[in-house]
Formats: C-alpha cells, sequence, structure tokens
C-alpha cells in the first residue's frame, strides 16, 4: 500500500489569522495527504509533541504576527532533541525577505508568503518530504 | 524481542508512534512488533465515544482526559475523522479541542484518517488500541467519526461504548435509533445549558425504558456540559460502574473475545484484500475482467468466480 504523506499545520505564536494555516491544510488534504491541524495560540513544546505522537513527515507553520524568527526556530531546535531531524519543516506567513536566507540555515526548507501558489506548496512538499 | 516493540512496552512515544504508522500501512514490520506486544495487552480499558457531528465528543474527550489525569491514571487517545473518498486525504481536526492535553507526558493522542472504511473506525484502530494498551495506558478512549444512523463498529472495540447526543434533536432521535441508538452503554446528552435539553432527555429516558424491559442493567442517560466541566466526573463514576457490571455478569469475557474475533477478521480481511488486489500477478487480470464486465463479454460473478478460483485452488 502507498505510505501516505502526514502533515501538521500549526499556528505558533500570538496571532488569530488561521485563514491560510486552513486553506493549505484543505490542498494538502485535496492532494491525498492526511492533514492534522492544532488550532491557534501553540507553543514550540505543544508542536513537536505533538509531531511526535502523530509521526509526521511534514510540519508546516503559520505566523503573522512577526515572531517566527524565535518561533520557527524553537520548533527545528526541539525536534533535533526528538530524534526528529529527518521531519521536512516549512513556514508561511508574512516574512520579510531578509529573514528567508537565516530561516533556511535554521532548517525551515521552504518559506512561503504572501502571494504564493497554492500547487507550489503541494509541490515543494512532495518532492522533499524526506521520509 | 523486536527492538520497537521493546521501546512500546516501555511506553516510548517515539516508538508508539511509529508501531502506530507500521500497522496503520500495514507494513510486514509491524505485524513482528504486534505479535510480541500481544501478551502485554488486556488491560487498559477501552471507552468508545460516538455521536453526530458537532455534539461535543472532542470536547468531552478532552475534559474526561484531565479528570482521569487528575485521578494518576495514563490516557491514549485514539480520534479518527473522515478521510475523502475522492482524494485520499483527511483533514483530522479532533486535536484542536484537545490541545491542552499536547504536553502532558501521560496523555497520547493520534489522529487517523477513515481510510475507506466505513462504520465509524479505521483499520488499524484493534492495532492501535494494543499499542496504546501495551505501552501503559490505563485508559484508551476511541473518538468515531461524526455519525449519522449506522455507523456502529466502535461496540467491536469498546468496552464502554458512549452515544454523545445534544438537545434539539428532537425527532433526529427517532430516525437513528435504529443503530447508533440502540448501541450505547451510557448516553450523554451534552451542551445541556442549551434549551430543549428536558424534551432530548425523556426522549432518550423512554426509549431505554423500552428497550432495556427485562434486562438487568438499564443504560444511563447522564447530561454534561463538557466545556464547563459540568458531569465529568458523574460520567466517570458510571464509567467505572459499568466495568464493575461487565466483570461481575461476566459479560467482560464475551465482549472481549468479540473483539478479538473482528480483529482477526479485519486482518485476515486486509491481507486477503492486498493479496488480490495489490500483488501484480492478478492486477493484469482483474483489469482485463473489468473491461469485459464492461462490453458485456461477462457478467460480474463469473469474474469473481475466476479470481476466486485461482485463490483457492
Amino acid at each position: 500500500m502507498e505510505r501516505k504523506i502526514r502533515v501538521l499545520i500549526a499556528k505558533p505564536g500570538l496571532d488569530g489569522h488561521d485563514r491560510g494555516a486552513k486553506i493549505v491544510a484543505r490542498a494538502l488534504r485535496d492532494a491525498g495527504m492526511e492533514v492534522v491541524y492544532t488550532g491557534l495560540h501553540q507553543t514550540a513544546d505543544m508542536i513537536v509533541k505533538t509531531a511526535v505522537q502523530e509521526d509526521v513527515d511534514v510540519i508546516g507553520l503559520s505566523l503573522l504576527s512577526g515572531a517566527h524568527m524565535t518561533l520557527f526556530m524553537d520548533v527545528t531546535r526541539l525536534l533535533k532533541g526528538k530524534d526528529m531531524e529527518d521531519v521536512l519543516v516549512v513556514g508561511g506567513g508574512v516574512i520579510p525577505e531578509e529573514d528567508i536566507p537565516k530561516l533556511k540555515k535554521a532548517g525551515i526548507a521552504g518559506v512561503f508568503g504572501p502571494g504564493t501558489r497554492i500547487e507550489d506548496i503541494v509541490e515543494f512538499v512532495r518532492k522533499n518530504v524526506k521520509r | 524481542m523486536n527492538d520497537i516493540a521493546s521501546k512500546v512496552l516501555k511506553g516510548d512515544p517515539r516508538s508508539v508512534a511509529r508501531l502506530i504508522t507500521l500497522a496503520e500501512n500495514s507494513s510486514p514490520e509491524a505485524a513482528g512488533a504486534m505479535k510480541d506486544i500481544h501478551l502485554h495487552t488486556g488491560d487498559a480499558h477501552v471507552i468508545g465515544i460516538t455521536g453526530v457531528m458537532g455534539s461535543g465528543k472532542s470536547t468531552l474527550i478532552c475534559e474526561l482526559t484531565r479528570e482521569y489525569r487528575r485521578q494518576g491514571l495514563e490516557v491514549g487517545i485514539i480520534a479518527i475523522d473522515p478521510t475523502s473518498p475522492f482524494s485520499g486525504g483527511a483533514l483530522l481536526g479532533d486535536r484542536i479541542r484537545m490541545m491542552e492535553l499536547a504536553t502532558d507526558n501521560g496523555v497520547f493522542i493520534r489522529s487517523m484518517g477513515t481510510r475507506g472504511m466505513l462504520g465509524g473506525l479505521t483499520t488499524a484502530v484493534y492495532d492501535v488500541v494494543e499499542i496504546l494498551d501495551a505501552a501503559g495506558k490505563d485508559i484508551v478512549i476511541v473518538e468515531t467519526v461524526g455519525v449519522g444512523q449506522a455507523e456502529v463498529d466502535v461496540i467491536k472495540i469498546a468496552d464502554t461504548t458512549i452515544v454523545v447526543l445534544v438537545p434539539g434533536l428532537g425527532d433526529s432521535i427517532q430516525t437513528i435509533k435504529a443503530g447508533v441508538m440502540e448501541i450505547a452503554d451510557i448516553y450523554v446528552v451534552n451542551k445541556a445549558d442549551r434549551s430543549g435539553v428536558e424534551q432530548t432527555l425523556a426522549e432518550v429516558e423512554s426509549l431505554v425504558d423500552i428497550a432495556c424491559t427485562n434486562k438487568d442493567r438499564k443504560t444511563p442517560v447522564l447530561t454534561t456540559v463538557a466545556k464547563e466541566n459540568k458531569g465529568v466526573v458523574e460520567l466517570i463514576d458510571e464509567i467505572n460502574k459499568h466495568k464493575k457490571y461487565l466483570k461481575k455478569s461476566k459479560m467482560f469475557e464475551v465482549q472481549r473475545r468479540k473483539r478479538y474475533e473482528a480483529e482477526l477478521v479485519e486482518i485476515i480481511r486486509k491481507r486477503l484484500m492486498n493479496f488480490i488486489f495489490d500483488e501484480s500477478k492478478f492486477k493484469g487480470k482483474i483489469e482485463s475482467l473489468i473491461d469485459q464486465i464492461s462490453n458485456k463479454e461477462l457478467d460480474p460473478y463469473t469474474a469473481a468466480d475466476e479470481i476466486l478460483g485461482k485463490i483457492l485452488k
């Protein structure tokens, strides 16, 4: 049987804007993936523990408050301690161009800002999923 | 013993999660580990929670779990949501109501898609109950998809089945009474702060009166307001009473035997279906039979005989 790609879509931090997260979740579902959605206001610890229990292949982080440098990196740092380095981590939201290289260096494999085509996200996940 | 199995028995969350994935994908590696852990299962009390969409099942499970945690018990939760029959994908959103449990190491939550299984469960659910049981969870809660009428498979796996209703269902109670309204060990009318609760209670209680005539146990009907944690302690009392009743009446063994029967049938069904539909030597044959049926050169029964004849000879 074909292995299904499992994805966690999470909203770290304090902003309450999850339309983007929900649209991405829906698109990944329509692409045949199993998508766990956490809801709003998650801590990095909650996200990583959820990722472990759900054994996801991909974590998608959505953040529009500007705290991405701290919170996205908290997630990748915690994953390392849990033997979860093989999880593909991507991010989206309002993220300035100059932050993207630093995020990539910290293990956020793809960063998708406003205006990204939804097909590009699906294809990126399909191509880059590590297990 | 299998490495992953021994880690599961120690309760390691990463291994529990991995073994669930393997079982869900019917991987041969899972079968080895499942054989090793079976001896260490049977202690967890399995609670099935079912009910219509939006009745508050996830919120109620969150509150039940918090209460069990206060009592020092460890809890495993299997939250099932529908898989799209069109894309094969699934949006698993039950966790949204349970996120406050996410950082509690005594709780393990797994969201699962139905993956084509009807009846409100998913094919790997028997394996997952065994895995969580083996990992030391005292209570395993299975949340079915939001049900309509006939999704009653949860009774095959649960020791105690709870049907969650909400006020204002009105006549729809009448319409669901043929399936879901026959399986409850406990009824819960959730969102009992809403209007119409007296009417719903009266309707369910009259149903119970008829159904439980000449039975030694009358199905209790409780009210809860899960989001305010009202009625949850009382619900746990009823679950414990039901557990005692099962043990005393020897129904416990009868029910567990039925669960293992359902599990065995499911394993055989899955392996047989994989053998027929995934093995390459049959795949071409089946495609050509379907073509012949479409062209009216053959009927479906003769085609089925042909495939089964090849296997059974």
